[in-house]
């Protein structure tokens, strides 16, 4: 779908004719990311990170690719053909680095994505699927990070896939056995390493898969925008091409100088100094930890220590895995017909304070689970919870939101200054 | 419904959170942790600054010569460095005769099987051998030290924290045990003491012990400090043989794309100047 | 490059700008997308160098042989890059008989004396790498097809090769390579 103002695809050179007519390709690119898409003028740069993590994902799948032509999924060959790639390789280093500095810079655009989400109420209707589709990715990003991680076949790498296969040990009576189907063994070894290979390579597809179905479902509504009204007519547009592939063009050059900026000259400084140390199945490293963008969950794993009806390693299990299928029923939990924080100024406070609830589990979930950070990340994760599963459906009844513009337009050409009574209803205009 | 059931597991994770913290609380007061002896004496490294620090930083030539020296006559007996060749030794200014010949001389040859009868046999190094491990196994390993066992060194300086500096600080930190470390803490038999290691107290008997342990070709004073310093730059090479190249990649790359996201911003700026948002 | 005048008259629309305007815009666009396919060629080269052999497969590139026990008339099978090559002690006879051939009458016309080194024209060191299509000839073992003209036989097309391995009847354009090689001493050959 698109608005009934969008410029339609028209061919010029006979060529472009031809092709039209037999495998209208250049109409599709047109019609999803060219002139032929509108998308609201007023998107501010915290809508440049959808882009972003869609280049980091073929940042990943290229250098991923290249890597897999010298890599081997063997367990007395991994770490050594690691080094392989760094030491011998033409600008292996580079392509090796590249990649996992990648797989961090992917997080961290695609985290400030879904808080942009949260903010702005993006997961509201008719977005729904827009936001589970963006989850469902989100999910397979964690699985193939996890899974590449173990790769390299260091001492983290070991260890890491020994703790978060250990999860599932956690599910009574089945968990064992899922464990050990998991890893084809009782330990991480030869098995486990070549379907983690298997699987990292298999699963950045699904994801560019599901992508695909996640834009889709986008351009039925249209983006949303920071003033959460909905595009009502041409003026509250622009094409997006030239607007928004020159404003993602600044956004992907900025991206680029801290993505390079960590890549040349701090290259391991987002990773573990342990994975330089060959995996040893005999001793563990004494203090074992995620890649950081695993920290909050790990975080909320880590918070229960307490047996209660069920085992302590069971309510963290299942609290870590409820803490990410909770955002599934965000749009049901958050009811209120505003969708943009701007005008939601209690929401707006909640927010921030999970930001900054979240960036705490992050702080926690990275150091040793000593006290007082285990009563912190209790602490922590007693807010994240509370926040989505309690404050969010109380907030959508209770709160007073300010009057909404009519539209993108008025918001923009405007400023606060409304032409006729906005939707605010029983708010009283703002000063 | 579903806000009623999210209310519900909300609910329930808070109260088994909130039992959580209620043990650890009181159990925070009734046993207030203790600091670790490990924590409490314990010392972060030392700083030292090295000629390839920073985004411009290069290796000296001289230092990484100075310091392999130091690895062959000292480290090198007990300490392999099995992902560096010899060929590599190039990017330390050594002429391929040179290295032809440190390998052929290199005190630990490598196996090999004897081409007449099959039976193993070990054989003089070549430039593209790596160097050679001291022991056969890691259980060779561990009885000739004591049950400890010397880590490989090609990667030691990326896989401790502040490598260089750590490596510098362990060598030159042996020291007595301070007066007031407590009795289980002080170093056993075969042990030393070592506030820089993790664990206080470390098998290796100090590598580097006294001034002019080796004589330098170029001259240098070979003080102890000298000796620490050379060969942990020496271990940052083995560790990242191309840090000079990802320095000056990194430049080049990061001057081109300050350009481009300036030409970018402006481009952006002009298609925009007619619309307001 | 992209058109900027989009126009779907909107009331605020700015005024068209001048020609001079104009022309410093398309050229900050235009300059723009040059970089970005500068930068995107760039990283072209090592996506693409990657494949190229690595440093430690170059560092292979040459072998040490000890050639003291080849008798003359036998002929060994060893390995220079990952490839094989014939090392061969020719017999006067063989020699004699490489030499009686009219070389202008060859596919590939070469002496034998161009074939090895000044002195020591018993020792034939070739690839053991069949010119036509790869394959590795027989001969150097004892008892194997030896072809017509008495020095290799590739199996898999039919390319005979004759006592100095020059290519004497069959598919193969080009006499079996000649690697290059120096005698570090009289016993010991070095390939590549």
């Amino acid at each position: 779908m698109s608005f009934p103002w969008a410029q339609a695809y028209e061919p010029k050179a006979p060529l472009m004719k031809w092709l039209d007519q037999r495998l209208p390709l250049p109409r599709l690119v047109w019609n999803s990311v060219g002139g032929g898409y509108e998308v609201p003028r007023n998107l501010n740069y915290m809508w440049n990170f959808a882009v972003l993590a869609g280049f980091a994902l073929m940042l990943q799948i290229v250098t991923g690719i290249v890597l897999a032509m010298h890599y081997a999924p063997a367990g007395d060959l991994a770490f050594e053909s690691v080094e392989h790639i760094m030491r011998d390789v033409n600008q292996g280093w580079l392509l090796r680095y590249a990649h996992a500095n990648g797989a961090s810079f992917f997080f961290i655009v695609t985290y400030l994505h879904i808080f942009r989400g949260l903010y702005y109420g993006s997961y509201k209707a008719p977005r729904e699927l827009v936001w589970m589709l963006g989850l469902v990715i989100f999910l397979l990003m964690m699985a193939t990070a996890f899974m590449g991680y173990v790769l390299p076949w260091g001492q983290m790498s070991f260890w890491g896939a020994k703790v978060i296969t250990s999860l599932f040990g956690a599910i009574p009576l089945v968990g064992e056995p899922i464990q050990a189907w998991l890893l084809g063994g009782f330990a991480p070894d030869q098995p486990a390493l070549n379907r983690f290979f298997s699987l990292h390579y298999l699963l950045p597809f699904v994801i560019a898969g599901v992508v695909i179905l996640h834009i889709w479902a986008l351009h039925i509504p249209g983006s949303n925008n920071p003033t959460g009204v909905d595009i009502k007519s041409p003026q509250d547009t622009v094409p997006f091409h030239p607007y928004y592939t020159a404003k993602d063009g600044f956004g992907l050059g900025v991206f680029l100088i801290l993505f390079c900026a960590t890549l040349f000259f701090a290259p391991n400084y987002l990773g573990h100094a342990d994975n330089y140390i060959p995996a040893n199945p005999l001793s563990t490293p004494a203090h074992i930890v995620p890649e950081w963008y695993f920290w909050p969950f790990y975080a909320i794993l880590r918070a229960f220590t307490v047996d209660f009806i069920l085992p302590a390693k069971l309510w963290g299990v299942v609290a870590m895995f409820a803490s990410i299928l909770l955002l599934f029923f965000l749009p049901w939990l958050d009811t209120s017909p505003v969708r943009s924080g701007s005008y939601r100024p209690r929401f707006r406070q909640f927010f921030w304070i999970l930001i900054l609830d979240v960036l705490i589990l992050g702080w926690v979930g990275g150091l040793p689970a000593e006290e007082p950070y285990v009563m912190i990340s209790q602490i922590a994760t007693m807010y994240y919870f509370a926040h989505f599963l309690i404050i969010l459906p109380l907030l959508s009844k209770l709160e007073r939101t300010l009057p909404l513009p009519n539209s993108i337009a008025e918001s923009v050409l405007h400023g606060e200054k409304r032409e006729s009574v906005p939707y605010g209803v029983q708010a009283k205009p703002a000063e | 419904m579903v806000r009623l059931l999210g209310a519900l597991v909300g609910l329930g994770f808070l109260l088994v959170l909130a039992i959580s913290l209620v043990t650890g609380i009181t159990g925070f007061f009734r046993e207030p942790p203790t600091e670790t002896i490990e924590h409490k004496f314990h010392q972060d490294p030392k700083h030292v600054s090295f000629s390839f620090d920073g985004p411009f930083g290069k290796f000296d030539r001289q230092q990484l010569q100075r310091g392999f020296q130091v690895y062959k006559e000292v480290c090198a007996a007990c300490h392999g460095l099995n992902l560096v060749a010899f060929r590599n030794l190039a990017d330390l200014g050594y002429e391929e005769a040179e290295i032809k010949a440190i390998a052929n001389q290199w005190a630990i040859e490598v196996p090999d099987i004897n081409p007449e009868t099959g039976e193993p046999t070990m054989r003089k190094a070549i430039a593209a051998d790596r160097f050679p491990n001291p022991y056969a196994n890691e259980v060779a390993a561990r009885a000739a030290n004591n049950n400890a066992m010397p880590p490989d060194l090609s990667l030691i300086t990326k896989a401790r924290h502040h490598g260089p500096a750590y490596v510098y600080s362990l060598l030159t930190g042996y020291q007595n045990p301070p007066a007031n470390l407590p009795k289980e803490a002080r170093p056993g038999q075969g042990l030393y003491y070592n506030p820089y290691f993790p664990n206080l107290n470390l098998a290796m008997p100090p590598p580097i012990a006294a001034d002019g342990q080796v004589t330098y070709a170029d001259g240098t004073n070979p003080t102890r400090d000298q000796m620490a310093k050379d060969v942990s730059a020496f271990l940052t090479w083995t560790a990242e043989p191309f840090l000079e190249n990802r320095h000056r990649t990194g430049i080049a790359v990061l001057l081109f794309l300050l350009v481009a996201t300036v030409l970018a911003y402006l481009s952006y700026r002009q298609i925009w100047a007619s619309r307001k948002h | 490059m992209a058109t900027v005048e989009h126009t779907d008259g909107t009331a605020e629309a700015a005024p068209p700008t001048g020609g001079e305007g104009h022309r410093r815009r398309d050229f900050i666009n235009v300059a723009a997308v040059s970089f970005a396919g500068v930068g995107g060629l760039a990283v072209l080269y090592p996506l693409i160098n990657q494949m190229n052999p690595s440093a430690d497969v170059l560092a292979l590139s040459s072998t040490e042989v000890d050639i003291s026990r080849i008798q003359p008339g036998q002929a060994i099978k060893t390995i220079f890059r990952k490839q094989p090559v014939f090392i061969r002690n020719l017999t006067p006879a063989e020699i004699q008989q490489a030499n009686s051939v009219p070389v202008g009458d060859l596919r590939d016309p070469q002496t034998l004396a161009e074939r090895t080194r000044d002195g020591k024209a018993n020792w034939l060191i070739t690839m053991a790498v069949c010119t036509h299509l790869g394959c590795v000839p027989l001969g150097a073992a004892e008892g194997e097809n030896r072809g017509e003209y008495g020095g290799y036989f590739c199996p898999c097309h039919g390319s005979h090769y004759d006592t100095a391995a020059r290519i004497r009847k069959g598919p193969a354009p080009k006499n079996l390579e000649v690697p290059e090689f120096e005698f570090l001493s009289d016993t010991v050959v070095k390939i590549g």
